[in-house]
């Protein structure tokens, strides 16, 4: 059996084959692939007995369920107003220079994504973002900097 | 109405003083009327920012025929600027689950949700931790209601608590039309109570209090204290629970950097508040249940942040309904025309025409509320949309 199957019968088995389980499938699947691949999207549409074309409209709808290749990494940068105003937009340039990638893409080793994302309610200690389900505050050039030689070294 | 100066209290991130499980254990040995009664008495409304009455909703659920009740706890949390349910959810959890043990009792629910924002994920180890401490007392308590986490994946709508229904059915977070309200067909079709994080945590208090001491706080338009999340141009940016009803005025020599220019209450569907209207203006009434609260500083353009706003709705927009699709996109290429001079001036109050129909014809809440933030900021800071 393909990885994929493998993984959306694991899924199913804990989350169950109802419609209402898609989401927890679809998430459990995300956060091991990092994005939702059309194979992946058919193999949960059998898995759980319905049509594709439901399981990709709501996989669409989200942001958080990505329909394209991501990398290892997801970088979701907050742009929404506080953040905006408290400089992300140099976190954002200083990131984009260090991985040699524009907000959008992804690195050629398939280790980061760097997206921009709306209000993820850290406005209080902003700029923030999310490399995958880890959350950075309180961020300044430096420390974006920091942060992702980090990643860039020991992940 | 009479108005207080602001004045902080702290009744919900006291430390558990008085274990919130006591509380759900003395609560649930009297009359279920007897406590859906005290919430009604206390004037309790919902905190998320559509400030239903609590106490009616929860009556209706007790009233609501069908089994297997739900209980949802919206954990959503995707105003911008909001960040209070975060910090509820980190430090005194235990104070949210009393509360919809409370409302499983009076509803007689069995199952209960905790909607978790996806950007929240990172809290579900230390939450499932405390959930297992929870459900060992309802054990013990008799007390049949159990609750899982359900994680969201990224979609501010889905903070509407029939959008939040879809997307735990799996579906796209499209609201639905209403009624029927989720209190008569919500989850799977069952009968559905959902209320905020803050206002589970609020019913608690009430219940530990009791509705007349709970009553003292506030104005009486708005009982009881409130949490506020503040950030932007503010030297003391976080989450802090103050008395409803203080004057924007007071708030701003509280909070601001003495140079404020505006105020945005009630997060981006909420109002922008300018100076001159600091003194008339007062915090926590109507649609500004919700609590957060941006300070800007005359270093801002607003303009900026009025197509900040308009960005956020139009990427937000479920594009369920046209008014609201359309009338998102329109908006931000109408400023941006403006701005540029390919429209006149004048275009602007086609545009406030504009958010009058999405005021009436859209679905849901989003689209009906981008009139408020617009319409503020354009009547207020016209020449900066301008120039």
């Amino acid at each position: 059996m393909a990885d994929i199957q493998l993984l959306v019968k694991e899924l199913s088995a804990k989350h169950g084959k109802e419609r209402s389980s898609l989401m927890p499938i679809l998430q459990g699947v995300v956060s091991k692939e990092r994005y939702l691949s059309s194979e992946a999207m058919t193999e949960v549409a059998r898995e759980l007995d319905i049509s594709a074309a439901e399981v990709y409209g709501t996989a669409t709808f989200y942001s958080f369920l990505d329909t394209n290749p991501r990398g290892k990494y997801v970088i979701r940068v907050c742009r929404t107003i506080v953040c905006d105003m408290h400089g992300k937009q140099d976190v954002i340039k200083t990131i984009e220079n260090i991985l040699k990638i524009k907000v959008g893409e992804t690195t050629m080793d398939k280790k980061f994504s760097l997206l921009e994302t709306n209000c993820i309610g850290w406005c209080n200690e902003g700029p923030a973002m999310l490399i995958n389900d880890e959350v950075f505050t309180k961020l300044t050039v430096d420390k974006a900097r920091e942060i992702i030689q980090d990643f860039i070294r020991n992940k | 109405m009479a108005e207080k100066t602001l004045k902080r209290v702290d009744v919900i991130f006291t430390p558990y003083s008085v274990s919130p499980y006591k509380i759900l254990a003395e609560t649930i040995v009297k009359p279920t009327n007897e406590v859906i009664q005290e919430v009604l008495d206390s004037g309790l409304r919902g905190r998320g920012g559509a400030g239903f009455p609590t106490g009616l909703k929860w009556k209706f659920g007790a009233a609501a025929q069908g089994d297997n009740k739900v209980i949802i706890c919206n954990a959503d949390e995707g105003e911008p600027g909001t960040f209070k349910d975060r910090e509820i959810l980190t430090k005194v959890p235990r104070k949210v689950f009393s509360g919809m043990g409370i409302c499983a009792y009076v509803t007689g629910a069995t199952k209960g949700y905790l909607y978790l924002r996806g950007e929240y994920r990172y809290m579900i180890p230390a939450l499932e931790k405390e959930l297992e401490l929870f459900h060992e007392n309802c054990k013990k308590l008799n007390l049949n209601f159990s609750i899982e986490i359900f994680s969201g994946s990224g979609a501010y709508v889905c903070g509407e608590e029939t959008a939040l229904i879809e997307s735990m059915e799996g579906k796209r977070g499209e609201p639905r039309n209403k009624p029927p309200f989720p209190v008569q067909s919500g989850y799977k079709g069952k009968p559905t109570i959902v209320n905020n994080v803050e206002t589970f945590v609020s019913a608690s208090m009430v219940c530990r209090i009791g509705s007349a001491e709970y009553k003292k706080l506030g104005t009486d338009d708005q009982r009881g204290s409130k949490l506020f999340s503040i950030s932007g141009d503010t030297p003391v940016p976080g989450v802090y629970e103050i008395e409803l009803g203080m004057k924007i005025s007071d708030f701003v020599e509280e909070f601001g950097d003495s140079d404020t220019k505006a105020v945005q209450v009630g997060g981006v569907a909420g109002y922008c508040i300018p100076r001159k209207d600091f003194d008339k203006m007062v915090v926590g009434i109507g649609g500004t249940t919700g609590g957060s609260t941006m300070v800007f500083n005359s270093t801002r353009s607003m303009y900026n942040v009025l197509h900040n706003y308009l960005h956020f709705f139009a990427e937000e927009s479920c594009g369920q309904c046209t008014p609201c699709r359309v009338g998102c996109q329109q908006l931000l290429k109408g400023i941006e025309a403006v701005k540029h001079k390919t429209k006149p001036a004048e275009y602007l109050d086609q545009l406030m025409k504009l958010t009058e129909t999405m005021k009436v014809a859209s679905k849901c809440g989003l689209g009906q509320s981008v009139a408020n933030s617009f319409a503020s900021i354009v009547t207020n800071f016209r020449e900066e949309m301008i120039y």
